[in-house]
C-alpha cells in the first residue's frame, strides 16, 4: 500500500500530493494521513473524482484515509 | 528564498487572501457581547457587519471608512498591490460611498524578501487609486514574516443615500456584478494547475473595481447591497437576511462562475476558508439535494475582490441589469429574489 503523509500541510498541498500518488500508482491502494477537516473532505473529493472508494479511520484526532481504485 | 530571486509570493505564505480572514464563527466568539460606545451618528450598526462604517458629521455630508488587508492571491507583486486595493476600496462602493482618501498597510519580510517587491505592490496599489481620483495620504508598515497588503480607505456619501447590506424588500431581484470561483482558482493556482488563460482572468476580474456597478446601482436606486468577499456568496448573502422579515432564493443555474472553478471544486482544491463559510452559515442555509456539491461549494467559495450583491425592486431589475451591462459589468447576472418565507434563510435551488 502506498502511504502519504501530509499531516501539517495545509491546502492544496495534501491534495496536490495525494494526485500525484495516483498518478504514480494508479492500481495502487492509497492510505492518506491527514490531521484536519479540510484535508480530509478536500481529499475525499478528489478521491471521489476519480472513481476511488473512499474508507475512512479516525485515529486520535487524526483520520487515515483508505482510497482503493476502482475495479480492485 | 535568497534575495534578488523571482518570488512566487502565493508560496511564502500559509493562507491566501480573503480565505486567510478569521472565520465568522471564531469572529462572533470575540466580538459577541462586548459593549460599544452609541453614538446617534453612527448610521451603520457593527453588529450588522457591515461592509464600512458611515458617521454622519452634517445633514447632506457623512463620512464612509473601512480598512482591508491580506496575504498574496497572486504571484505577481504589481497585480496583487491592484487587487489589494481594488478590494479596499470595493467597501466604500458597496455602500453607495464614494472614496477620497487612502492609506497604505504593510506587513513585509524585509529579511527576506527584496524590498523591490514591496515597491512594485505598492505601484500597483497607486495605479488602482489614480484610475479613480484616490489620494495616498500616508500608511504604516510593519516588518513580519509573512507578506499582507491593505488599505484604509475614507470616502464620503449623503446620509440619506447609505445603501447598507439590510433594507432588502420582499420580491426584489437579486443581481450580482462578478462570477464567483475566485478563492478556488486561487487555491488551484497555488498547486499548479491553472492554465496561464484562466489566471490572467481571475486577475482580471479581482482587480476590477466596483466603482461602476456602485454608480449604476445608484443611478437607478436599490434597496441594498454588499460586496462578496471572503464569506462567500452565502455568507454575505446572509448578511442580508440574518434577524430580518426577509428571506432569499438562489438560483443556483443562474449564478455566474469561472468555468475552470467546478473542475478544480470536484477535485477538491478548496480553500479552508469555504469550509469555515458553509459550518457558520449551515444553520440558516437549505440546499436542495439537486444542486450538484460543486455548485454549493463555489456558492460558499471566500472570494477576493468579489462582485456586488444588489437587492432591487423587480421592476427596476431589468434597467439596472442592462445598464450594468452597457456600462461593462458584462458578467452582471440576475440571481435570485427577496422572499416572506422562510424569513431570515437562504434557499438555494
Amino acid at each position: 500500500m502506498v502511504e502519504v503523509d501530509v499531516r501539517g500541510f495545509s491546502c492544496p498541498i495534501p491534495v496536490v500530493r495525494t494526485k500525484k500518488a495516483m498518478e504514480q500508482n494508479p492500481n495502487e491502494v492509497i492510505a492518506v494521513l491527514v490531521e484536519v477537516e479540510v484535508s480530509r473532505e478536500n481529499v475525499l473529493r478528489l478521491a471521489e473524482s476519480q472513481g476511488y472508494s473512499v474508507e475512512t479511520e479516525e485515529v486520535s484526532g487524526e483520520y487515515r484515509l483508505i482510497l482503493t481504485p476502482p475495479g480492485k | 528564498m535568497k534575495k534578488g530571486d523571482k518570488v512566487r509570493l502565493t508560496e511564502t505564505v500559509s493562507g491566501s487572501g480573503c480565505a486567510c480572514k478569521i472565520g465568522p464563527g471564531d469572529l462572533s466568539k470575540a466580538l459577541g457581547g462586548l459593549s460599544l460606545l452609541s453614538d446617534p451618528n453612527l448610521i451603520t450598526k457593527l453588529e450588522r457587519a457591515e461592509d464600512a462604517g458611515v458617521y454622519k458629521l452634517t445633514d447632506d455630508l457623512a463620512i464612509v471608512q473601512t480598512v482591508d488587508f491580506f496575504t498574496p492571491v497572486v504571484d505577481d507583486p504589481y497585480a496583487f498591490g491592484q487587487i489589494a486595493a481594488a478590494n479596499a476600496l470595493s467597501d466604500v462602493y458597496a455602500m453607495g460611498g464614494k472614496p477620497l482618501t487612502a492609506m497604505n498597510i504593510v506587513c513585509f519580510p524585509v529579511k527576506a524578501m527584496d524590498i523591490s517587491v514591496l515597491r512594485e505592490i505598492i505601484a500597483g496599489g497607486l495605479d488602482k487609486m489614480r484610475e479613480v481620483g484616490v489620494v495616498l495620504v500616508g500608511g504604516h508598515s510593519v516588518e513580519d514574516k509573512e507578506l499582507k497588503y491593505g488599505l484604509s480607505v475614507t470616502g464620503v456619501i449623503h446620509p440619506e443615500r447609505v445603501v447598507q447590506n439590510t433594507g432588502a424588500v420582499v420580491g426584489d431581484k437579486l443581481i450580482l456584478t462578478k462570477p464567483l470561483g475566485l478563492g478556488i482558482i486561487n487555491t488551484a493556482v497555488k498547486s499548479n494547475m491553472v492554465d496561464g488563460e484562466t489566471a490572467a482572468r481571475a486577475i482580471t476580474i479581482m482587480a476590477t473595481l466596483n466603482k461602476t456597478a456602485s454608480e449604476v446601482m445608484l443611478e437607478v436606486g436599490v434597496h441594498a447591497a454588499t460586496d462578496v468577499t471572503g464569506f462567500g456568496l452565502l455568507g454575505h448573502g446572509g448578511e442580508m437576511v440574518s434577524d430580518t422579515e426577509v428571506g432569499m432564493v438562489i438560483h443556483s443555474w443562474a449564478v455566474p462562475y469561472l468555468p475552470q472553478a467546478k473542475g478544480f471544486a470536484e477535485m477538491g482544491l478548496l480553500p479552508g476558508g469555504l469550509y469555515r463559510n458553509r459550518d457558520f452559515r449551515a444553520p440558516m442555509v437549505e440546499v436542495d439535494e439537486a444542486v450538484p456539491r460543486y455548485l454549493a461549494d463555489i456558492f460558499f467559495d471566500p472570494q477576493t475582490s468579489g462582485g456586488l450583491l444588489i437587492s432591487v425592486a423587480a421592476g427596476k431589475a431589468p434597467e439596472l441589469l442592462s445598464r450594468l451591462r452597457g456600462k461593462g459589468v458584462s458578467e452582471a447576472a440576475v440571481i435570485g429574489e427577496i422572499v416572506s418565507q422562510p424569513k431570515g434563510k437562504i434557499i438555494v435551488k
